[in-house]
């Protein structure tokens, strides 16, 4: 007689199970299959296909009902099983119950609906089966209808993907910094979300969803930080989770899924469990290859033959049609591994192995997947890899290959790219001049004017003439930024202009870095230049600052830090200095010192105290000084014609005033002014990186003085007549050394590459310059000029100061 | 092995560290671009700077007083005979991250 099988869910994992159960005993049962959606076993993982045109379901169907018929599987799709009824042994369903021998629980996943308000208006949509696929074709096909898709990993991309190709306005809006952060890393990311945006996809990251608008249907999605997304359709797709409803209520044991030993026996011997409703100890599972391990161990289990489930790796493929991403292996949580990249920014190509001793662990393929399988199989397999380690990420076809082309990222610019900043020479002005004749710098300059003003983008032209002339060329050498690129800093500055590179992982990817996320000397650099260049868009990191700016505090050698509030203009009041002293005291400061610079100095205060002290000090009006930072640090003055006998004009005054434009001002290095009211330079301003001298006449403004490790008078850049120019003046000077100078060099070193010069031009003589400069210096300051200390007062804030944890003898038992 | 629940992942940035007070002194803990973590002691073998502050890159931190960079993975210096610190075991579970506190307890008395 036949034993009686029971199978809740017709999903791809049983119908792979009753598969290999046919095969291997066609006789031996009379199975029942139970499906809620009213239709058998298709392929799930195709219906990205589907949704984006390119198949249909009929394609996709993996079992039809001849094949029911002919292995006499009695059918009961379109119900949903009610209970199960492990004394009796019974399924109960609404057209009635079934008795099994051997029950397999198959009844998958459920999409995770985030729980915000408007969830339920007619319009959201989950992304899981074809009624979801058929809803999102059906609102599709209205013309001009636009399409919010909330989830950037593999299924909300591939839904993205899907409904754009149908005529759908879609926008991304994913939580994450980064797309398919979990199978990318940020390199990676960048390249699909610029693949995406080339194809019309909007992408939102860091986007939390407040809530989804609408009265009778879906209208618009708003996220947390207020940005509203018209809608016509939503689709979430932020994650799976198994459905483990029936098995709960029967009493199985439940953690995350169902709990399976190695042979998919679920804690009722009778009753086995596959597929994404499972847990196997402690993973759950949403791709298809161990799914498929899974049916076959389940149907020997039934069978009675010996098979043990072991997880395998799994490589992850996004199926949008012209996108090419491989991602492989597992990169979480082991010590002991390298990493190898290769970046080839002219064909948008970014490979990342991942190296576990001789072992490759991880792959991550992004633009050129061809060697996916291969690496694949190098994973699964463990493969010693040592012997071709150093030619590993060349792929099998390696022969004999080439370094990475340092030229690559000055040979990808269109020819409309602009090379020179001073003299709007584009790179096609250029290559026309040396396809003319112009085999040197001195001879391109001379025909283009390109780098004949500043210079700072000279390693450019010379990287143009190398790649035109080849070995014609001797180029000279110039120090790369770091071991992570061959560039230096002015050619890293004139291509994150010319080619807008907007944030850090596209920089790293466009100019070809070598590393896989930069270093602690590029990365400050990085950050700064562009927070100089897109101020409005560019979101500063603070995991690329040094800990000073990242702290808001300097670093002391025992690991303390020091506190020094802004006096304006170095003036203060009884007020501000109790409120110094009672900080001093409450926070038992060791050491307060007047600095230098005109303003005092709380030193040796614990980290976990600084949002505190910040807060008492704000209180009294006091705010950053900045000590810390490449910013704008003090404006030293001296009483000048208010008091002083010999004073010519309100020297505080102006220090004050310029203290008050310039603060919160990110620049390449530390920058000091001082302001002197009469040529007796009380105030020190000749040796500072602005000074100004005032006279009878006006204001004597010089510039690149130093008195640290170098000892330099200032130069000369002007003398002008009113209080007000000479602040147009210091403003203008400062934006530009901001926009030009390399990131750690103090201005008289910027001075000595550029020349006073050709400052003098952009700054004092060409007006309209000047007013340039002064008005991207003031949008910058409309994002910058911030108190950081107020801005740390909440508790979140402080509780980043604080140790994350504290481990005592009682914590650990 | 002593297994100890630390905080969660969330708490710590990305290419960051925070601090873990024991009576056995500070614990820097890191965690990498992809969301791997390390317990490393947060006393820099050069000067004693806090490793927690510096620089995270790959699988490296670079110290913060006077940039020596050191392995995450080995706790040694980059640069030959600079020395190294001590690792403790850390994993992740759950999105918790879970700390080896057997070499981080008071001294037993004998």
């Amino acid at each position: 007689m036949k034993r009686r099988l029971v199978v809740i869910g017709a999903g791809m994992a049983s119908g792979r199970m009753l598969e290999h159960l046919l095969a291997a005993a066609p006789d031996a049962w009379d199975i029942t299959l139970f499906n809620a959606e009213p239709r058998g076993n298709y392929d799930r993982i195709m219906l990205s296909p589907v949704l984006s045109g390119e198949r249909s379901y009929a394609e996709i169907i993996t079992h039809d009902a001849a094949w029911y018929a002919r292995h006499g599987i009695t059918c009961r799709f379109g119900e949903a099983v009610q209970r199960i009824d492990r004394d009796r042994q019974v399924v109960c369903a609404p057209a009635g119950e079934v008795p099994y021998d051997r029950l397999v629980i198959a009844t998958g996943s459920a999409p995770v609906v985030i729980p915000v308000p408007g969830h339920d208006l007619p319009g959201v949509v989950t992304y899981r089966d074809l009624d979801d696929t058929e809803a999102m074709i059906a609102a599709a096909s209205r013309p001009g209808s636009r399409a919010v898709v909330i989830g950037g990993g593999l299924l909300g991309l591939e839904a993205a993907a899907g409904l754009a190709r149908r005529g759908m306005a879609v926008t991304v809006v994913h939580l994450m910094g980064h797309l398919m952060e979990r199978q990318l890393d940020p390199a990676a990311g960048y390249l699909l979300q610029k693949d995406l945006e080339a194809r019309g996809i909007r992408v939102h990251c860091r986007g939390a969803t407040a809530a989804i608008l609408g009265t009778d249907r879906v209208e618009a999605v708003k996220l947390e930080d207020g940005t509203l997304y018209a809608a016509d359709l939503v689709c979430m797709a932020v994650g799976i989770r198994p459905q483990t409803r029936l098995a709960a209520e029967a009493g199985l044991t439940v953690a995350r899924g169902i709990v399976v030993d190695d042979r998919m026996r679920t804690s009722d011997p009778a009753i086995l469990a596959v597929g994404e409703c499972v847990e196997h100890q402690g993973q759950t599972f949403g791709l298809v290859a161990p799914l498929y391990d899974q049916a076959k161990v389940a149907a020997a289990s039934l069978t009675g033959t010996e098979a043990v489930f072991r997880p395998v790796q799994t490589a992850t493929r996004l199926k949008v049609t012209g996108v090419e991403l491989f991602s492989a292996g597992d990169f979480a949580e082991a010590p002991g591994r390298e990493d190898i990249v290769f970046r080839d920014p002219g064909r948008g190509v970014y490979k990342r192995l991942v190296i576990e001793g001789s072992r490759l662990v991880g792959a991550v393929l992004y633009g050129d997947t061809a060697d996916g399988a291969w690496f694949f199989g190098l994973i699964r397999d463990g493969t010693d890899i040592a012997p071709m380690r150093d030619a590993l990420i060349f792929g099998p076809a390696y022969q004999g290959g080439t370094a990475p082309d340092p030229l690559a990222a000055v040979a990808a610019l269109p020819p409309e790219a602009e090379i020179c900043g001073c003299n709007g020479v584009c790179k096609g002005t250029i290559l026309a001049a040396i396809d003319g004749g112009a085999s040197d710098l001195g001879a391109v300059r001379a025909r283009t004017r390109a780098s004949a003003s500043c210079g700072s983008c000279t390693g450019l032209v010379e990287q143009l003439l190398a790649s035109a002339l080849g070995e014609a060329f001797q180029k000279p050498v110039r120090r790369p930024i770091c071991g992570c690129t061959e560039l230096a800093h002015e050619d890293v500055r004139r291509l994150i202009r010319a080619r807008g590179l907007k944030s850090m992982p596209a920089v790293m990817q466009e100019l070809g870095w070598k590393s896989s996320c930069g270093c602690a000397t590029c990365r400050p650099a990085l950050n700064f230049y562009l927070l100089a260049e897109w101020p409005e868009t560019y979101r500063d990191d603070p995991q690329s600052r040094f800990v000073n700016e990242r702290n808001h505090a300097n670093i002391q050698k025992d690991g303390t830090y020091s506190v020094v509030p802004r006096m304006w203009g170095g003036m203060t009041t009884p007020k501000e200095l109790r409120a110094i002293a009672d900080a001093a005291e409450k926070y038992r400061v060791p050491a307060v010192k007047v600095t230098g610079g005109q303003r005092i100095d709380l030193l040796g205060v614990r980290k976990e105290d600084l949002p505190h002290i910040w807060a008492d000090l704000n209180a009294a009006g006091l705010v950053s000084g900045h000590a810390y930072g490449k910013a704008l640090r003090t404006v030293k003055t001296c009483v000048g014609s208010d008091f002083c006998r010999f004073g010519t004009q309100d020297s505080t005054g102006l220090g004050i005033r310029l203290e008050r434009r310039l603060w919160g001002a990110w620049t390449p290095h530390k920058v000091k002014l001082a302001v002197s009211g009469c040529p007796r330079n009380c105030a020190e301003a000749t040796c500072k990186d602005v000074g100004i001298v005032c006279v009878d006449s006006g204001y004597e403004i010089g510039v690149g003085g130093a008195a640290g490790m170098d000892l330099k008078a200032t130069e000369r850049l002007a003398k002008v007549a009113s209080e007000d120019e000479a602040v147009e003046i210091v403003v203008a000077f400062v934006q530009l050394y901001r926009e030009s100078a390399n990131y750690l060099d103090r201005p008289y070193r910027w001075l000595a590459k550029v020349g006073l010069d050709w400052v003098r031009q952009q700054v004092v003589e060409d007006r309209s310059s000047r007013t340039a400069l002064i008005a991207r210096f003031d949008r910058a300051q409309a994002v910058f000029q911030k108190d950081p200390w107020a801005e740390r007062t909440t508790p979140q804030a402080r509780a980043a100061f604080a140790p994350l944890a504290r481990i005592t003898a009682e914590a650990a038992e | 092995m002593t297994w100890v629940d630390i905080g969660a992942l969330e708490d710590i940035p990305r290419r960051g560290a925070r601090v873990l007070r024991t009576p056995q002194g500070c614990v820097a803990v890191f965690r990498t671009e992809d969301d791997r973590v390390f317990a490393l002691d947060d006393r820099c073998p050069h000067r004693g700077g806090p490793l927690s502050e510096g620089i995270v890159h790959g699988d490296a931190v670079t110290c913060p007083l006077h940039g020596l960079v050191i392995g995450l993975t080995d706790g040694q210096a980059r640069e030959a005979e600079a020395g190294g610190v001590a690792t403790h075991p850390a994993r992740i579970e759950g999105g918790r991250i879970l700390i080896d506190a057997s070499r981080l307890l008071p001294e037993q008395a004998a």
